[in-house]
Parts: structure tokens; sequence; C-alpha cells
């Protein structure tokens, strides 16, 4: 499991260009900022204040004012900046983020997502993913292509928004998948999965890309 | 001026059950920890809090943090926040019907206890749109594009961290405490901070605190940094 998500890390990775700022979530989308290449220079958003968000810091070596959105202990970049709220969500709003990347519960082939609540089961609120998805210029859904076998990726979510048609991008250890008007392109297959395979583990029709590649390995 | 100084007991003493409170931090980072020691002491109840999440548990023999330590005794009856999945006290007590928790999307949270501040009759808002959190709310199309329109939230108390101010309360928050300490100050009908550190006005370069001092009607000093 480690290993897929390190794949979808290391993919993801790939769609960030060198000066971009970008948002990563709680989870596997953290992971993708230790896929950088180091000839790409992006800037880290923390929605909970500031810009140049570097990594997690260990035990005994923490700044009491600095954490990240997920209430880890950080580093900040040299080049970090601090701000409150209300400026960390015109920089979201404002399409001041080039990239974010999160993970979802349900993503549907329209571009809708859910990731924020199961009514009556999971209440752990939305927190800045309903901006970041409107705001943001680029979505990307980073994330195993199921929950243990169930679908994920639907003709249309039944669980409650995010936001409407606000994904551009699906990532999974099976394959990278764009979201078009006509539906979800498949652009690059992982070579451990033959076509019928990703299309069983989808719960709308793919569109296959006539230029279908296989999924890059880190 | 140094009159506004006080202790935190007395800074809160007026705070009465079912007062509406506006508390700055996320997470606890920027949380005025000494303020809320003190409503706990207090003992007040059937609070109304607007935050931006429900502080964290006590967990590991470390104590609750920031209004973790409200939820931790009962003493709100309705959270205003945009994430709460970090303490389960919230689910529990959303479960069991002593707690009324509402949702409110970060930025959303931000902007409209700015406009509050900031005398604005509202924001128009892009997030949400096409959500629950659009029920029972206007919507507006500004050039072709669709806009919630999200009202002004206000509070009788708002409690704020300062990590610096003057006497006459002009402050600044270090690093990732600022969050919503800063908004909040202008949204309270009585504004109260707690600093770690109170020099007397004229001993920093004015550039160097953020928040106006005329937003702040007491001040507390003997916050302490969070010992992790």
């Amino acid at each position: 499991m480690a290993d897929l998500k390190a794949r979808i890390a290391a993919r993801t990775a790939k769609e960030l260009k060198d000066g971009d700022v970008v948002n990563l979530g709680i989870g596997l989308p953290t992971l993708v900022a230790n896929y950088i290449p180091d000839d790409v220079h992006i800037v880290i958003h923390s929605e909970n204040g500031f810009t140049g968000l570097s990594e997690e810091v260990k035990e005994g070596d923490e700044h009491p004012d600095v954490i990240n959105s997920g209430g880890c202990f950080v580093r900040h970049t040299p080049e970090a900046n601090f701000f409150d709220t209300a400026m960390s969500f015109s920089i979201i709003r404002g399409g001041h983020v080039d990239a974010t990347v999160l993970g979802a519960m349900q993503v549907d082939e329209k571009g809708n997502l859910a990731n924020w609540i199961i009514p009556g089961k999971m209440v752990a609120g939305m927190g800045g993913a309903m901006d970041l998805v409107v705001g943001a210029r680029k979505v990307i859904i980073s994330m195993l292509h199921t929950q243990k076998g169930k679908h994920k990726i639907l003709k249309e979510c039944n669980l409650p928004l995010t936001a409407v048609k606000c994904v551009d991008m699906i990532i999974t250890e099976m394959g990278v998948m764009e979201i078009t008007d006509d539906g979800i392109v498949l652009k690059e297959l992982h070579p451990d999965f033959t076509l019928e395979e990703i299309q069983e583990a989808t719960g709308c029709e793919l569109i296959i890309s006539p230029d279908l590649k296989p999924m890059e390995e880190a | 001026m140094i009159r506004k100084i006080m202790t935190a007991d007395e800074a809160v003493a007026d705070i009465n059950d079912g007062a509406s409170v506006m508390v700055g931090g996320f997470l606890g980072t920027g949380t005025p920890e000494i303020l809320m020691d003190a409503l706990v002491r207090k003992g007040v109840k059937h609070l109304t809090i607007i935050c931006n999440d429900g502080g964290l548990p006590a967990k590991d023999g470390k104590p609750a943090r920031g209004v973790g330590k409200l939820l931790e005794k009962g003493m709100v009856d309705h959270l205003i926040a945009s994430h709460v999945g970090m303490n389960p006290l919230v689910g529990q007590g959303m479960n069991d019907g002593t707690l009324k928790c509402t949702l409110v999307p970060q930025g959303t949270l931000a902007e409209r206890i700015r406009a509050a501040g900031a005398g604005l009759g509202g924001v128009l808002t892009p997030t949400g749109v096409g959500t629950m959190i659009a029920e029972g709310k206007e919507t507006l199309t500004i050039d072709g594009k669709e806009y919630l329109l999200e009202k002004p939230l206000k509070a009788e108390f708002a409690l704020c961290r300062a990590s610096e101010c003057d006497d006459f309360g002009n402050f600044r928050c270090n690093l990732a405490t600022k969050n919503f300490n800063g908004v909040m100050a202008l949204a309270a009908d009585t504004v109260i901070i707690a600093s770690e550190r109170i020099i007397k006005t004229g001993e920093n370069h004015p550039d160097d605190f953020v928040v106006p001092g005329i937003f702040v009607d007491r001040i507390v000093g003997g916050e302490m940094p969070w010992l992790i």
C-alpha cells in the first residue's frame, strides 16, 4: 500500500511546474513534496497562514508557533511569508494558487467532488477544501483508485459535494485521468493493470485517449 | 495608557452563560490558552463559540488545547467552525444532542467575521455554490459567475492571542499564530487579548504592530509558548 501511495505521489509531482504555488492536502497529497525534482522549485501554501511550507520537524525540534494545516509542527523555507486567514483564503479564492492536490471520497465524470462529509458517520467538516477546489487554478485528486474495491470514481457522486465541476485531473495507482466535457479520459495506464481492470474498478465509462501512454514510474 | 491591563479572571468576569465568543487559533496554535483556562475556572455554560475548529482533546497525558478545554467541560452549546475532525468530542456532542455544530468553509468564516468588523453587509463568494452550504442562501450572478451571499458574523466577545503587544493594545501575532486573531478583533463588542509580552507604548516602532490597539478593550499578560 505504501508503494502504491508513493507511486501516486511521485506521478503527481510531475504535474507541478517550476515556480508553481501549490497547496497539498493532508495524507497522501502531503507525500507529493518528497518527489519534486531538485531543479523544480515550488512554493507550498499552508492554508493556516503561510507560503513556504517545508518538512515536518522531529520531536524536540518544534517551534510552537509553526504548524501546518494538519496540526503538525513544521519548518518553513527562507522565503516564507506568514499571514492571517483572510489573506490566506484571498490567495486561494483569488486564483493565486496554481495547483491543489487533495484526496477524495468520490469524484464523478462531471468533475464534481465529495470529500468532506459522510452524513450520519463522519463530521470532520470541510476546513479549507471548499475554498481550495473553487479557487485553485488546477485541482488534482490523488488517491487510491477504489475504497477497498468500492468505486470512488463514479457517474455521479451521491455524497454531499465539496464543489461542482471543479476537478481537472485524477491520479491513482492504476492510471492518470483528465476530466473533460465529454467525461473522464484515461491518458496513462499503469503497466500492472489492463484496460479491463481499470474500467472494472471505475464506476463510469472511461474514454480511452487515442494517445494512451504507460503511467510513468517514479 | 495602562488601564486595560488586568488578570485573566478579571478579563473574563462578565462572560456569562449563553454568551457568544470568538476564539482565535488554528488547532490551538494562536489560541489564548490562559483565557480558555479562566473560562473553565469561571465555569460558564451554554456558550456559542466561533472558532476555526474544535481545538484538540486531551491525549497521551497532554491537556486539551484551545476550545477543546471548553468542550471537555460541556460549556459549549453551539460551535461555529470549519473543521472539527481533530476533536472527537465534537462528533460525540452532536450525536448525543448536547452540541450544535455549524460548519462554515474556512475562507468564508474569515470573510464573514471580517465583514462584520468592516461594516459590510456580507460577502459574495463562489465557495459552496451547488453544495449543501448553499441551502437557504441567496445567490447572485455577477459577470456570468454565480456567488453565494454570506452574511456577517459577529459576537459579544473575541478572545485573541498576541505574541507581543504594547500597553495600548496594539499587537502582533508571530508566524502561524495569526490565523483568525486579527479579523476577530474587529468583530466583537468586547475584545480581550492575552499576550506573551507586554511592552510600553513607544518602545517598539509602530510598524512592528499589525493589529490596531483601538480594537482592544482588555489586555492580559502571561500567555505562554505552548509547551510541547
